[in-house]
This record gives structure tokens, C-alpha cells and sequence, in this order.
């Protein structure tokens, strides 16, 4: 290869170069720039997501501005000084420039200022207290692979599915059984460990009604990704409506509620108003009135209910429940009185 | 007649690499445990590279059944692992052990054989942590392994002990050669070279090693009490105990925040020396440069770090600004590590802020960031050092076209697996799951991730295949193939064994570019001071090396039997103990020197 030609193939390069790393920063811009609705940390529905969000949109210019100049000044400084053809001339020698070091350490300091305003500002707010005086307080308890929601308040428990009333500030203090998980919906605001032995809280007041999905976001174990939840959104009278279902559930069916109990069920869950007062697995009561089942994994249809209790660890990995090698007659009745707590 | 006794005690000449597998047990040369250190990171980065590929074969679609839960546990925990120590920390350890005594005109480390027992116990740890696949119980609580998933109760097998007392034996291994560079760096520079004349790729080395003597006894710390944990039934970590595992928290990000410049510095240094070289300018502001870093140990896991991380970049950008670029194999990947670097330092600076990193921490947006900075930016650099070095190491060069395709292909690669990830972790998706339902919208940008990581492994393949073609049919290179300014291409390719024939007077910053292109308008016309010439094909006097020691390999053995028997029972353990002892002992009362050591001089230039 003669040299002009090798000379044309590293300027063809460059070229390359330029254009490759260009369509990197458009997809950037138009990655994060754009909001789609589907993407749940850009779309949020409570207050606290939102005030994340402006902070991140704020944050989000900033960098997206840098990104474009500096690599733009990349770009070009490779253009421009590109060797050229037979040149074997030495650079002037420059050691550098000591008004330019110091400018290009206080343009990042003063961006950093600007950054460092809302920052601070959101620190403080999503640290703070509930804005609401009167807010719904909820424990968030941990389980390997399930959430537990107690309501103190309105004396009942649940599982995996959490509903707050649409406008009221939710207030959760969440801590673990066992090892460290974290509550994450997206939609409603950021993640926050729940520790066992300790407490940590975390509010929101959601401003939609609407289903929003979540999960536990801090590795706990072989199901970690199993540990899923959905939060339910209600209007007031629907919440109200839910709340006295919880506080009154329908009287169980005596002939299931027995059948629950002789299959030793009982010895790790809870039905209200039934002898099964169990505390090591997931609260049922109500069960039928769910819309998901194994901790926000499957659809709560009477096939993957019995799928589930003919064996746990094949629906999700390493789960506590047992397998109790439930013949299919038992668990038909006990797919039939569980769906039928509505 | 005391000259004829002196050249009767001298070796015959050897080639440099040549020499049976007892010449790499024993030996205590810096070259070759820099190249043993460079060849089992390069094997591990293929054996992590296939963890992350099953990784991404398990998440392309929805509901995945590649692997199960509890193998893809294990497959992440020994991917990131494996990266941190068993790749990119060895790998920037072959580049500190061969180019540093080069770089500043030195015949070896301080301490040659705490290297070499430096290298072996690296190596035994790293194997002992691997043998956990053959007993089928790797770890599975991720490489930052927080309590009190760890503890007995939750993870009761064997997994987390071979973690923790592998990494351990490796920590080890990190402090020793800390020490030792700490010592070489500040100790054992050719006459001249102040400390502000060291090459920016030393003082790079320089930080690191300062923050690993900073990071790893935390680390070690946290082990420790985990280790009792787990072994003799403490609590410092269970919480119904009355513990909180928020410690280990605690300890383990203040060996982490550190650690993460332990991972990047290295690829600094490298682009600081070849973007001057192949734009042919000195390194613009490099005083800034050197204080920038120095002010990164100050700013570590603040905000603040932006100020320091945007001086260099700028200063690289200066460094190119107004040269006669030289689009070389190892600029590319220098230019792609700043291009690229740039990314993870914003999506950085976007969840230094915490209102936004509460969204944003174990998502996937931290798994686009953190491989930005570490494979944007590490191993990119890395690669940069090994192109540029590849000629000076082997003694010949690297394919220019395949290089460039590797080049290419791992940009395309790297951007098609991590970017789509910044939308995934915008999108929900946390961290560490095995399987996510098809319903939540993340298939798509998944499926683009899996085939960005498979056009990464055949830019890896390009790389075998460039490498090997070289070392069987490259072109042989010169001493100074790059037409470069610093003490390493005044010698041969690769360097004779004791390195300089004399020992180098310098006299600037760039002493052998001063040397071939006399002092220009900016620098050196007041002193007119000297460069630093070619060396001589063989030294003037003689020259005495090291003798090579089995004792270091024997001592590091001992060490990973005394800690890895834990695993199997006390005989084991006090057995690893006696032998680390007795080597250490032998060690100690070995003199240095010893009949028949590598010596070289005049007259072995005659005998050849």
C-alpha cells in the first residue's frame, strides 16, 4: 500500500470515527430525552416521583449539553489535527496553558452549583416529613420472596398487593424478617431498603388512580426477581369499599376453612375470622379478591393457583412454601375455597 | 586476573523468554510476572466474558429458561467478581509490572521476589475461587456480597466461604504488590527523574497503589468479621443479635469507593501516554493532570469528583488540539476510552444526585453506567496500553487492520449492549433478576443488549487472533516503534533481561524525545539540558541480577492452603500454615544473590 492511499484510508477513519460516535449521542438525546409513557421512572404518579423527576430532567439538560460539546470537541480536535499526507513535521511543542486549566475548573465547579440547587433542595424534601399531617400509615415488612402490608390504622394485614386511596399521602415504614430487601415502584417514587432490625420510611401521594407494578430491588436470594408486587391505586369510595371487605371479610365456607386447616396451611397463614392464624407465610384473607398470586408472579386464576400448590418451587425457585404433596382432590377444594373469599 | 573471574561467573546470553517452566516458577524478573499477570487476566476475562454472555442469553427474552435462579445468582456474583479482581486489577498489575521499572529507568521492583509471591498468591486465590464451580457451589450473594444474606442462615453452603476467603487470599496479594510499587516508584528512579518528571502512566500507578494500601484493609476488616461469622458463630452482622448489617455496608463502600478508582486510574495513565505520543505533543497541563488525581482521592464518592474527571478530559482534548494525529491501533482505543468514559462519568454525576439516584441505584441505569466507566473506560484503556506496549513486550507488532476491526467492533458492541440499558433501568428494571415478565415492555431493549454482548465477544475474537498472528508472523519491532518521548523505547524490543545497560540520566519529562528532537522553543532552551539516549546494545559493566527463587511460590501456596483448608477441615488449615511459615523462613535467610545468578557484562557481549 503507497503511502497516499494509507493516508486517505486514516482520514476515511476518522471519518468513521465521527460519525459513529455522532449517532451514539443522538440515540443519548433521544434516548433520555423523549419521554415515553411506558417508561415508569419518566411517568410519575405521585408527588414524591415527581419531584424526582425534576430534579432528573434538570440534571438530565445539564449533562446532555456537556455530552454534546465535549464530544463534539473530541470530534473535531481528531478531525482537524489528523495527520496529513507526508507531513512528518513536529507539533509545536505546547505544554499547556495555565488561563484554560483554570477556566476548565471552575466550568465544571459552576455547573456543579447549578446541579447542587435542586439537589440539595430534593435531599431535603424526600428525606423530610409527609407533607400530608394526617397521612394512611402502612408497614412494609420483607419476606423472602413476598411482601407483607400491615395497616395499623385500620386493623387488618394483607400481602403482595398494597392499596392506597387516591390524594392521601401514604406514609410506609418498612423494615425486613429477614434479609435486606427494597421497595421499588417506579411510578410512585424511588427505592428504599427495608433493613432488618431497623426502620426506614417512605411516602407518597399518589395523584392517579390506576394499577402500578413493583418489585423488591436489592438481591435477597435465589428469588429476588420473584419478589414482585402490584399497588392499587383506588378512588376513595373503592378504597373505603376494599377497607371494610379487609376489616369484615365474607364468613369462609366452614368445609374449606377445614379443609385449609388439615392440610397444614394454618401453620404459616393467616385467614381472618377462620382458626388458620398463622404468621410465617403471606395473610390470605380475602385471597379470592386478588389479582395476582406467588408474590405478584402469576395471574390469580384457579390453574395457577393449583399449579402453585402442587408444587411452589417449580413456579418460583426456593420458595419457603413446601411442597405438601396435596392429592389433585384436596387441591381442588382448596383452589375452591381460596378463589371463593371474595 | 580478578576480570577473568568476573566473566567466568557470567551467564551465557539467553533469549529473554526462553527457559523451561522452572525459569516462570522461580523467576523474580518483573517482565516475566508482568506477562504471566497479563496472560491470566486476559483468561479470565474470557472465562467472565462467558459469564456475562450466559447473563445475557437468560435475559434476551422474557420468562428465560438458559439457566435458573440460582445458577444465574452465580453467574453474576463470579461475572463481577471475576471482572474486578480477576481481570481488570491483574491486568493493570501486568502493565504496572512490566512498563513501571522501564519507565523510570529502574532494573527491577524494589522487592523481586515479594512479587513474585505477589503474582502466586494472586493466581492461587483466583484459582481457589474458581474451584467453587467444580464442587457445583460458586457464590451467589453478588461481588459486593452484602449482610445478612451472607450469613449462615441464608446462604448456609460453601459458595460464600470460597468468596470470602479467596478474595481475601487475593487481598493479600494486593497489598504486598502495594507496597512493593509504592517502594519502586518513590525509590528507584534514574538519576534525574524528579517526581514531577515521571511519566503520567506511573503517576497513575502511584495514586493506585496509595489507595489500595487505603482500601483493602476495610475490606480485610469486613472479611474478617464476616469469616467469624460464618466460622466460629459471632454476630457481627445478624440482626436478631442486635447487629446491624448496615456495617458491612459501611466497610465494604469504603474499600468500594476507592476501589473504583483502583479500576480506572490504570486506563487513565495509559491515555495519557499514547494520545501525546501519537499526536506528538507533550500531554497538555500534565501538572494538572497529576493534581487532578490527586485531588480524585480527596472528592472520592462525592459529586465533587466532576471537577477533576472533567480537567483531564479536557486536558486529553488538549493534548490532541493542535498535534499531527497519528491514527495508530492504540490511539483509537485511547480516543474510544475518553469518548466513551465521557458517558459513564454524566449518567455518574446524574445519580451523585440523591434525589435522583433513589430511582435510579440498582436499576439497570447503574449497570449502563458502571460498565461505561469500567468497560468503556478500563478495559478500553487497557486495551490502548496493550497495543502500545504489545511491540516493547513481545518484539513485534500487532496487525494494523485487525486491530482497527477489533476496535470497531467492540465500540458497536459496547453501545449496543450498555446504552439500551440506561432506558431498561429507566424503564423499572432492577438489578440481579434472572427472568422478567413479558408484560412490562422490557424485551426489546434486552434482545439488543444480548446481541451488543455477542458482537463484543467476536471483537475478543479478533483480538486472540491479531495476538497470536503476531507473535508467530508479525512484523519484528523496533526499539521505538511509535516514535515515542519516555526511558521504555530507548532499549530493545522486547528489553534484554536486566533491562538498561546503563543507567539512564534524565533530564526532562519526555527524555528520549528531548534526546532525538533537541530542545524546542517551549521547553528546555534555558537549562540545555540533555536527553536521554538509545541504550547501548550491551552494558559497559557488568551487571548483577536476582537470583530466582522458589520460595515466593512455595510461601503463596501455603497461604491460599492456610485459608482455602477452612474450607475442609483443621488439619488442612494448620498444614497451609506450616508451609507458608517454612517457605517464609527460607525465604527470609535466602541471600539475594547466590552462585550462578543472572549476571551479564562486556564480556558476554564477547562470548556471543
Amino acid at each position: 500500500m503507497d503511502a497516499v492511499s494509507r493516508e486517505r484510508s486514516r482520514s476515511q477513519d476518522t471519518l468513521l470515527a465521527a460519525l459513529l460516535l455522532g449517532l451514539v449521542s443522538c440515540l443519548a438525546v433521544a434516548g433520555c430525552g423523549v419521554q415515553v409513557p411506558a417508561w415508569r421512572t419518566l411517568s410519575p404518579d405521585s408527588d414524591f416521583a415527581r419531584l424526582i423527576l425534576d430534579v432528573y430532567e434538570d440534571l438530565f439538560w445539564w449533562c446532555a449539553g456537556i455530552f454534546v460539546v465535549v464530544e463534539a470537541l473530541l470530534l473535531y480536535a481528531l478531525f482537524r489535527y489528523r495527520r496529513r499526507e507526508g507531513d512528518s513535521e513536529v507539533p509545536n511543542q505546547v505544554h499547556g496553558f495555565t488561563a484554560l486549566e483554570i477556566g476548565w475548573t471552575l466550568l465544571p465547579a459552576a455547573i456543579l452549583f447549578f446541579i447542587a440547587i435542586p439537589t440539595v433542595r430534593g435531599v431535603f424534601e424526600i428525606n423530610g416529613p409527609p407533607p400530608d399531617p394526617d397521612p394512611l400509615e402502612i408497614s412494609v415488612i420483607g419476606h423472602q420472596w413476598w411482601w407483607e402490608f400491615q395497616y395499623p390504622e385500620l386493623g387488618f394485614v394483607t400481602a403482595n398487593e398494597l392499596h392506597v386511596p387516591v390524594g392521601r399521602t401514604a406514609a410506609l415504614t418498612l423494615t425486613s424478617a429477614d434479609v435486606i430487601h427494597s421497595f421499588w415502584v417506579p411510578e410512585l417514587g424511588g427505592k428504599r431498603d427495608l433493613n432488618p432490625g431497623s426502620e426506614n420510611r417512605l411516602w407518597f401521594t399518589p395523584s392517579e388512580t390506576g394499577v402500578h407494578y413493583g418489585q423488591c430491588a436489592e438481591l435477597c436470594g435465589t428469588s429476588h426477581a420473584n419478589m414482585r408486587m402490584r399497588v392499587f391505586v383506588d378512588d376513595s369510595a373503592s378504597f373505603a369499599a376494599w377497607s371494610a371487605s379487609m376489616s369484615a371479610p365474607a364468613t369462609a365456607d366452614s368445609a374449606g376453612a377445614m379443609t385449609f386447616l388439615i392440610s397444614g396451611c394454618a401453620a404459616c397463614h393467616s385467614i381472618a375470622g377462620t382458626l388458620a392464624q398463622g404468621k410465617v407465610g403471606p395473610d390470605l384473607t380475602n385471597f379470592g379478591r386478588r389479582a395476582t398470586l406467588a408474590a405478584g408472579m402469576l395471574a390469580n386464576t384457579p390453574e395457577n393457583l393449583s399449579g402453585w400448590l402442587r408444587n411452589p418451587d417449580s413456579v418460583k425457585p426456593r420458595a419457603l412454601m413446601p411442597d405438601l404433596n396435596l392429592d389433585e382432590q384436596r387441591i381442588d377444594d382448596l383452589v375452591r375455597f381460596l378463589e371463593g373469599m371474595k | 586476573m580478578s576480570n577473568a573471574i568476573a566473566a567466568s561467573a557470567l551467564h551465557a546470553p539467553e533469549p529473554i523468554y526462553s527457559g523451561g517452566l522452572k525459569s516462570w516458577l522461580a523467576t523474580v524478573d518483573h517482565k516475566r510476572i508482568g506477562i504471566m499477570y497479563g496472560v491470566a487476566a486476559m483468561i479470565y476475562f474470557v472465562v467472565g466474558g462467558v459469564e456475562a454472555l450466559i447473563i445475557r442469553a437468560q435475559l434476551a427474552a422474557a420468562d428465560g429458561t438458559v439457566v435458573g435462579a440460582d445458577t444465574f445468582n452465580q453467574l453474576f456474583t463470579m461475572h463481577g467478581t471475576t471482572m474486578v479482581f480477576l481481570v481488570l486489577m491483574p491486568l493493570s498489575a501486568a502493565l504496572f509490572n512490566y512498563m513501571i521499572p522501564l519507565m523510570i529507568g529502574a532494573r527491577d521492583v524494589a522487592f523481586p521476589r515479594l512479587n513474585a509471591f505477589s503474582f502466586w498468591t494472586f493466581l492461587f486465590g483466583s484459582i481457589l475461587l474458581n474451584l467453587s464451580f467444580f464442587i457445583g457451589s460458586p457464590p451467589d450473594a453478588g461481588w459486593f456480597g452484602y449482610a445478612n444474606l451472607t450469613s449462615k442462615q441464608y446462604s448456609p453452603g460453601l459458595g460464600i466461604d470460597f468468596w470470602l476467603l479467596s478474595v481475601q487470599v487475593m487481598g493479600v496479594a494486593s497489598i504486598a504488590s502495594a507496597v512493593n510499587f509504592t517502594v519502586t516508584i518513590l525509590n528507584m528512579r534514574a538519576p534525574g527523574m524528579s517526581i514531577m518528571r515521571m511519566p503520567l502512566f506511573v503517576w497513575m500507578a502511584l495514586v493506585v497503589q496509595v489507595l489500595m494500601l487505603l482500601a483493602f484493609p476495610p475490606i480485610t476488616v469486613a472479611f474478617i468479621f464476616l469469616l467469624f461469622d460464618r466460622f466460629f458463630g459471632t454476630h457481627f452482622y445478624i440482626p436478631s443479635a442486635g447487629a446491624t448489617p448496615i456495617l458491612w455496608q459501611h466497610l465494604f463502600w469504603i474499600f468500594g469507593h476507592p476501589e473504583v478508582y483502583i479500576l480506572i486510574l490504570p486506563s487513565f495513565g495509559v491515555v495519557s501516554e499514547v494520545l501525546p505520543t501519537f499526536s506528538r505533543k507533550p500531554l497538555f497541563g500534565a501538572p494538572f493532570v497529576i493534581f487532578s488525581v490527586a485531588d480524585t482521592a480527596f472528592s472520592l464518592a462525592t459529586m465533587l469528583i466532576a471537577i477533576p474527571t472533567g480537567v483531564k478530559i479536557f486536558n486529553w482534548i488538549g493534548t490532541l488540539w493542535g498535534g499531527h494525529i497519528h491514527f495508530k491501533t492504540p490511539l483509537y482505543f485511547a480516543v474510544g476510552m475518553v469518548g466513551l468514559f465521557i458517558i459513564g462519568g454524566l449518567s455518574g454525576i446524574m445519580h451523585s444526585s440523591p434525589p435522583v439516584d433513589i430511582q435510579q441505584h440498582d436499576s439497570y441505569f447503574v449497570v449502563a453506567h458502571l460498565h461505561y466507566v469500567f468497560f468503556g473506560g478500563s478495559v478500553f484503556g487497557l486495551f490502548a496500553g496493550i497495543y502500545y506496549w504489545w511491540p516493547k513486550i513481545t518484539g513485534r507488532m500487532m496487525g494494523e487492520g485487525l486491530g482497527k476491526l477489533h476496535f470497531w467492533l467492540m465500540l458497536i458492541g459496547m453501545n449496543l449492549t450498555f446504552f439500551p440499558m440506561h432506558f431498561l433501568g429507566l424503564d423499572g428494571m432492577p438489578r440481579r433478576i434472572y427472568t422478567y415478565a413479558s408484560d412490562l415492555g422490557w424485551e426489546r431493549w434486552n434482545l439488543v443488549a444480548t446481541v451488543g454482548a455477542f458482537v463484543i465477544a467476536l471483537s475478543i475474537l479478533v483480538f486472540f487472533v491479531n495476538a497470536l498472528r503476531s507473535l508467530k508472523t508479525g512484523a519484528k519491532a523496533t526499539g521505538d516503534p511509535w516514535d515515542a518521548a519516555t526511558l521504555e523505547w530507548t532499549m530493545s524490543s522486547p528489553p534484554p533481561e536486566y533491562n538498561f545497560a546503563v543507567v539512564p540520566q534524565v533530564n526532562s519529562a519526555r527524555p528520549y524525545w528531548l534526546h532525538k528532537y533537541g530542545p524546542t522553543r517551549t521547553i528546555s532552551t534555558r537549562t540545555k539540558a540533555q536527553g536521554t539516549p538509545a541504550q547501548p546494545d550491551h552494558p559497559p559493566e557488568r551487571v548483577d541480577l536476582p537470583s530466582p527463587s522458589g520460595w515466593p511460590i512455595l510461601a503463596a501456596f501455603g497461604l491460599t492452603l492456610f485459608a482455602g483448608g477452612a474450607l475442609v477441615g483443621l488439619p488442612v488449615v494448620l498444614g497451609g500454615a506450616a508451609v507458608l511459615v517454612f517457605a517464609v523462613y527460607r525465604w527470609a535467610f535466602q541471600p539475594l544473590e547466590r552462585p550462578g545468578h543472572p549476571s551479564f557484562g562486556p564480556a558476554t557481549a564477547e562470548a556471543r
